[in-house]
C-alpha cells in the first residue's frame, strides 16, 4: 500500500477513535439542520440545494463508528424530516437509515478525519440519498418523481464543498478527553 | 456475531419503517402525533433562525452595505416620478368624471332628446376641423343633426357610420349656422374661420352690437334649435360692407371630449339679461373720490335701484328741487341752487334765483 492509502485506510478498526458529543448537541444539531432546510429556502431559494440533515446524519454516523448507532441516527433524522414533509412517514427514514448504516460501516475502515475523504463521502452519500429516495418514491408510493442525474451530481458537489467546513465546525463540539 | 447484529438492527429498523409506510398508504391514515411533535420541536428553531436572519440582514443593510442606499435612493426617485405621473392621470380621470356628470345633468335638464357621445378621433386633413364620435346610425344619429355641449353649440353631423359619426366643428370654414344677438336681437350667420374664433357675418354696419354680447342660435338654419349659446363677441367693429364680429365659441370652452348629439331638438327662448353658461357677472361701481358717490341712493320706490351716474345725478337734482320748493317743468321761473348738497340740508331753503315780490317804497324816497 502507498503512503496515501495508508493514511486513508486504517489498519485496524480499533485505531479509529470514537467521538462523543453532548446529548444537547446531538438533539439540537439535527433539529437545527431540519429547521434550516424548512425555513431558509423561503428567503434564499438558491440554498434549497443544501441537504443539511443528510450531512448531519453522515457526520454523526461517521463519528460514532458504530453501524447500529448510525442506523438509529439516520432513522431518527429521516423520520423527523418525513414529519415535516407532505409524504407518508418512512421514505426519508429508510433512506437515511441506510445512509447512517453505511457511513458508520465505512468509518470503521477509513480515516474520516481527512477532509478529502469527508468531501468524497458527502458527495457519494448525497447521490446515494437522492437516488434511493427516487427509487422508493416510485416503487412504494408510485409518485412520478423525476431523477435528474446531472443536477444531482452538481448539487452533490456543492453539498460536498459545504460539508468540509461544516464538519470542521462540528468537530469543535466534540467532547474532549 | 457482531456483524449479524448490525444487519439485524438495520433490517428491523427498515422493516419497521416499511410497515409504518404500508400502514399509512393502506389506511390513508396519518401519524399525526409524530408530525405534531416534530413541528413543535422545530418551530422555535425555525423562528429563531428567522429572527436571526432578519437581524443579520437588517444589520447588513443598515450598517455594512451602505452602498445600497444610493441604489435605493435612485429607485425611490424613479418610484416618485412614477407616482407623480399616476397622480396626474388620476386627476385627469377625476376631471373627466366631473365633465361627464355635468353632461348628464344638462342632458336631463334640456328638453331636446340627446345622446351622449365621446370624441374618439380627428378627421384627416390639415385644415379640417372635424372629429369622429363613438355614436352612429345604430344609436339613432343622422346626418345634419346638431352636436352641442352644456356650454353651447359644437358642430353638426356630416357623415354617419354604423358605430361612429363625423362631426363638422363650429370652427371649420365650411360650417355655418344662424345666430342672433342676445341684447339687441341682431341676426347674423355664424361662420367658421379655421381658427379658434368664429365670425358672425351679414350684420349691417348700422345696427348696434356690443363687445361682450352673447349670440344664440336663431333656429333659422333648421339644424340648431333656437336659444342655444353660440359664443360671446370679443370683437365687434365696423367693416367695409358688414360688421366684423368675432366670437369665442362657447361649446369649445372645455375642450373636446364628451358631447351631446341632438336627436330631436326643441326650440327655446333666448334668455334675457344674464349671460349664459358663465354664471353671474359682478361689475364693480365706478371709482369716485367722494364718498357720496358710493352712497346708495334710494329711488322713489325706496329700492336701491340707481346704478348709473346719470341716475344718481337725476335723483340728486330732484331732491335739490324738492328741498328748495322748486318744481321742474313748470313755468314758475324759479331756479334752485344746484350747488347745495341735499344730504347735508335738513330743512327747506330758499332758492337761489327766486322772483322778487313787489316791495313798498320807503317813506323817505316817497318824500323826495
Amino acid at each position: 500500500m502507498t503512503e496515501l492509502s495508508d493514511q486513508i485506510l486504517m489498519t485496524s478498526p480499533r485505531t479509529g477513535k470514537i467521538s462523543r458529543f453532548r446529548i444537547v448537541w446531538q438533539i439540537f444539531i439535527p433539529l437545527a439542520a431540519i429547521a434550516f432546510q424548512v425555513n431558509v429556502p423561503l428567503f434564499f431559494r438558491y440554498l434549497s440545494y443544501l441537504e443539511l440533515p443528510l450531512l448531519v446524519t453522515v457526520y454523526f454516523s461517521l463519528m460514532r463508528r458504530n453501524p447500529i448507532g448510525g442506523t438509529l441516527i439516520g432513522a431518527s433524522i429521516g423520520l423527523l424530516q418525513d414529519a415535516l414533509s407532505q409524504q407518508p412517514l418512512g421514505i426519508f427514514g429508510m433512506v437515511k437509515t441506510l445512509v447512517g448504516y453505511f457511513s458508520a460501516s465505512m468509518s470503521i475502515k477509513i480515516d474520516v478525519d481527512n477532509s478529502m475523504v469527508r468531501c468524497a463521502l458527502a458527495f457519494f452519500f448525497f447521490f446515494f440519498h437522492q437516488f434511493l429516495t427516487w427509487v422508493l418514491q416510485r416503487a412504494l408510493l408510485a409518485q412520478p418523481y423525476e431523477f435528474k442525474a446531472t443536477q444531482t451530481l452538481l448539487f452533490g458537489l456543492l453539498n460536498a464543498i459545504v460539508a468540509v467546513p461544516l464538519f470542521l465546525i462540528l468537530d469543535k463540539l466534540k467532547e474532549r478527553g | 456475531m457482531n456483524r449479524y447484529r448490525n444487519m439485524a438492527v438495520l433490517v428491523i429498523v427498515i422493516g419497521a419503517q416499511l410497515v409504518l409506510l404500508a400502514y399509512q398508504v393502506r389506511t390513508k391514515d396519518d401519524v399525526s402525533l409524530l408530525r405534531s411533535v416534530t413541528v413543535t420541536a422545530v418551530t422555535p428553531l425555525a423562528r429563531g433562525l428567522d429572527s436571526m436572519r432578519g437581524s443579520s440582514l437588517g444589520f447588513l443593510n443598515r450598517y455594512v452595505l451602505l452602498y445600497n442606499a444610493q441604489h435605493e435612493n435612485e429607485r425611490l426617485k424613479q418610484e416618485l416620478d412614477k407616482m407623480k405621473l399616476e397622480n396626474q392621470f388620476l386627476r385627469t380621470e377625476l376631471t373627466t368624471a366631473d365633465r361627464v356628470r355635468a353632461l348628464a345633468l344638462f342632458q336631463q335638464q334640456t328638453r331636446s332628446r340627446t345622446v351622449a357621445a365621446r370624441i374618439i378621433g380627428t378627421a384627416t386633413g390639415t385644415n379640417s376641423k372635424a372629429v369622429f364620435v363613438d355614436r352612429g346610425a345604430t344609436d339613432g344619429v343622422q346626418r345634419g343633426q346638431a352636436v352641442i355641449t352644456p356650454d353651447g353649440i359644437l358642430g353638426k353631423v356630416t357623415f354617419v357610420y354604423p358605430q361612429a359619426a363625423q362631426v363638422l366643428l363650429i370652427t371649420d370654414p365650411a360650417f355655418a349656422a344662424g345666430v342672433i344677438s342676445q341684447k339687441n336681437r341682431v341676426p347674423g350667420t355664424l361662420k367658421g374661420l379655421g381658427r379658434s374664433q368664429v365670425l358672425v357675418d351679414y350684420v349691417q354696419n348700422e345696427v348696434k352690437v356690443e363687445e361682450g354680447e352673447w349670440f344664440f342660435t336663431s333656429g333659422d338654419d333648421r339644424v340648431f334649435a333656437k336659444g342655444i349659446p353660440a359664443g360671446q363677441a370679443r370683437v365687434a367693429k365696423q367693416g367695409t360692407t358688414f360688421k366684423e364680429i368675432f366670437l369665442d365659441p362657447a361649446g369649445l370652452q372645455r375642450g373636446l371630449e364628451e358631447v351631446l348629439i341632438v336627436l330631436e331638438g326643441v326650440h327655446q327662448a333666448i334668455p334675457e339679461g344674464s349671460a349664459p353658461a358663465s354664471g353671474p357677472v359682478v361689475i364693480m361701481p365706478p371709482a369716485s373720490e367722494s364718498s357720496e358717490a358710493n352712497t346708495p341712493v334710494q329711488s322713489e320706490s325706496g329700492l336701491p335701484a340707481l346704478s348709473t351716474d346719470a341716475d344718481r345725478l337725476r335723483e340728486k337734482l330732484k331732491r335739490v328741487g324738492e328741498l328748495q320748493g322748486v318744481k321742474y317743468g313748470t313755468a314758475s321761473g324759479r331756479l334752485p341752487n344746484f350747488n347745495m348738497e341735499p344730504n347735508q340740508v335738513t330743512r327747506p331753503v330758499a332758492p337761489l334765483l327766486a322772483p322778487e315780490p313787489a316791495k313798498p317804497e320807503p317813506e323817505a324816497q316817497r318824500k323826495q
